[in-house]
């Protein structure tokens, strides 16, 4: 017998758990670049306290927790070129605010209003994708269009571990390997899809791997390390918007939250794993890198934390005072212009409610 | 000028827009170099070349996925699935995507796309290739629903479909592709979406039906004829929406109904088209409306399929129920 092919995954990180360097740190990672994404992630952090004590009190629905998870949006957001096109899962919250959806928006959503996907930003990325491992083709369908029209642009799409197990998400990697398209699939392995461990989800030993049955390459990153998110998302979309070349990327992070705020994660998460984790959560390992370069300080974490729970508390008003649509305004946007038979049911939604 | 089958008018008509409107996309299993397994797209790669005219790899899902996506930015795909029963994959991508992306993003973004599917027994398939279940699709808000019945209607409709700024299922009965042959002028006129079409004016009865039935409809119409009754037949060709007004107008000329399809009875659109004439139309009627149906089974295999097809004789037999109602 013969050995005919031979494959490796590899594992990327720049910052350990203690905050030292130990990979040669990326060209993009000047102080202020860092002090950026620092900043972004602890807004992220502040605005996840605050949409789950919304939720806590009614103002909005489920909602799905970001916590301990911030590198892996924020490092995403940041390497996306603006004229890219990002189509996220409902865990994507920082990666939207970094491409201009705002605050209010991400509050409308989950208090349950499609004004949320409006996206006054004017872009052309996608809402949240709740049905799980669905998106990744509609990103490989936004990749074939822009290689069809030859736009040097990327798709960058996003998944939970669980959804690598949906036949969706390999016919997605299979079309993006056999036609070249310009897409970066990362997948957020946060070890939990609900209450199933990412050792009952496959008995693969990496994620990453699964590129390899696609015909392109794959590779883990420490999701807790922005730097690293931030320097292989970027570089895989670099290549994909100038080889036409794929890239599946396994981030790895942990869920330190419930799945969402209606999910109770005490009665399957062994007793201890998450305190065990948070040692490595990102906020706090850049931060000590920060203030080792002497670039950050407590006055300056103390000023930053205020200026978030400011633009929050903003938000949070804005949010507030945006009115409910008119009922019969479900029908607004079913089609282009709304067939004569449902003109009559839209009027009806009015006088059954008057 | 020449006559052509049902198939060919597809064909016509995929060939007349992408020459004309370089944003159609034209995509599916074994529909570039094969041409489609009926032979739909025939010629279109070499007219068109290997970008607009895609053979995919054999994953439904994909390709109902990947139309949307290439919707989004502007394209207008045209996917073709092969066969009904292999469209039940993509429902995921088409009803959780296609149909709900304009109402999600009140109007941010929008699919307009066609899938593209014969579908109907009566060709000696093997199983799974003789779906009739159009009815899914017609519950679906934000789909519209088109099934040709004729070489013109399938020209004309198939434009029209493609020109659509929201998601179409187009269903073609391969019953029908090369039944009969029609001169259709190749000039790119579309025909009117949301709307039946009379095909025959009668004042006794209204036959309402759609796709491969039409055919058996119509010979039963000639049949009365020569018994001295006058039908009415309506091919309602856009499923969804469903224009009752031209229905209603019929059966408030003629005072009864007999509904005609193929798909199986229970939670076909018969019953939805029965139903509302109960609701809108009930004092109209001089006999209660009248379904021809497919049976409430699986559709048999082939060597049985043509006791499921509802029959010219279950036509009559309708018929004459209701014209002695009362």
């Amino acid at each position: 017998m013969e050995i005919v092919a031979h494959f490796e995954i590899s594992y990327y990180q720049t910052l350990n758990q203690a905050s030292q360097l130990v990979s040669d740190s990326p060209d993009f990672a000047t102080p202020d670049h860092l002090i950026h994404l620092y900043r972004a992630m602890v807004l992220n952090r502040v605005f996840d306290t605050k949409a789950i004590a919304l939720q806590r009190t009614g103002k909005i629905g489920t909602y799905p927790s970001t916590r301990g998870q911030e590198a892996v949006f924020v490092g995403m957001g940041d390497a996306l070129a603006k004229e890219d096109v990002f189509v996220p899962y409902y865990r994507d919250t920082a990666v939207l605010l970094q491409r201009g959806v705002t605050m209010a928006e991400i509050l409308l959503y989950w208090s349950g209003d499609e004004q949320g996907n409006c996206f006054s930003s004017g872009s052309e990325d996608l809402p949240f994708s709740i049905p799980v491992g669905s998106q990744g083709l509609l990103a490989a369908g936004i990749a074939t269009a822009l290689k069809i029209k030859k736009e040097k642009r990327a798709v960058l799409t996003v998944c939970g571990d669980g959804a690598t197990s949906e036949g969706e998400f390999y016919e997605a990697i299979n079309v993006a390997g056999v036609w070249g398209l310009p897409v970066v699939f990362v997948i957020n392995n946060n070890q939990w899809a609900i209450s199933l461990s990412r050792s009952a989800q496959t008995a693969a030993k990496t994620l990453a791997q699964k590129a390899i049955a696609a015909g392109f390459s794959g590779e883990q990153v420490d999701g807790n390390d922005v730097i690293a998110v931030r320097e292989r998302v970027g570089a895989a979309l670099k290549k994909a918007r100038e080889e036409q070349v794929p890239t599946l990327i396994e981030i790895l992070s942990y869920r330190h939250s419930d799945h969402t705020t209606a999910d109770d994660a005490s009665r399957y998460e062994p007793t201890g794993m998450r305190d065990a984790e948070w040692k490595k959560e990102p906020i706090q390992r850049l931060r000590q890198y920060l203030e080792g370069l002497n670039v950050w300080n407590p006055s300056s974490e103390e000023k930053l934390q205020e200026e978030c729970v400011a633009q929050v508390e903003e938000a949070v008003n804005i949010f507030s005072s945006i009115p409910l649509r008119s009922p019969e305004t479900m029908f607004d946007h079913l089609y282009e212009t709304l067939p004569d038979v449902y003109v009559k049911q839209r009027e009806q939604v009015r006088s059954d409610h008057e | 000028m020449s006559e052509i089958t049902l198939v060919e008018a597809i064909n016509q008509a995929l060939t007349y827009e992408m020459q004309k409107d370089k944003s159609v996309i034209v995509l599916g299993e074994d529909i570039a170099k094969n041409g489609g397994v009926f032979r739909a797209t025939v010629g279109l790669l070499e007219k068109f070349g290997a970008d607009r005219v895609r053979d995919t790899p054999l994953a439904e899902s994909m390709i109902g996925g990947i139309s949307i996506g290439m919707a989004l930015q502007g394209l207008k795909p045209v996917a073709e699935f092969q066969f009904m029963g292999f469209i039940y994959p993509a429902l995921n991508q088409i009803i959780n995507h296609a149909a709900r992306l304009r109402h999600r993003t009140l109007g941010r973004l929008h699919c307009p796309l066609v899938f593209r599917t014969p579908y109907g027994c009566g060709i000696h398939a093997p199983e799974h290739h003789s779906e009739s279940t159009e009815a899914i699709f017609a519950h679906i808000p934000g789909l519209r629903l088109v099934v040709p019945s004729s070489p013109l209607r399938a020209y004309g409709l198939l434009l029209a479909s493609i020109r659509n700024p929201d998601p179409v299922i187009f269903l073609e009965p391969s019953r029908l592709y090369r039944f009969a042959k029609q001169a259709v002028p190749d000039e790119g006129q579309a025909l009117p979406l949301d709307v039946c079409f009379t095909l025959r004016e009668g004042t006794d009865v209204s036959l309402v039906t759609w796709g491969a039935m039409v055919k058996e409809t119509m010979a039963v119409a000639e049949q009365l004829e020569k018994q001295g009754i006058q039908a009415e037949v309506i091919d309602v060709a856009t499923l969804k929406p469903l224009d009752m007004n031209t229905i209603l107008k019929s059966v408030e000329k003629t005072g009864r109904c007999v509904i005609i399809h193929e798909a199986a009875r229970t939670g076909g659109i018969g019953a939805d088209i029965s139903a509302q004439i109960a609701e809108q139309g009930l004092l109209f009627l001089k006999a209660p409306v009248q379904r021809v149906t497919g049976y409430d089974t699986t559709v048999p295999y082939p060597r049985l399929e043509k006791f499921y097809l509802p029959s010219e004789k279950q036509i009559l037999n309708a018929v004459r129920f209701v014209m002695e109602f009362a």
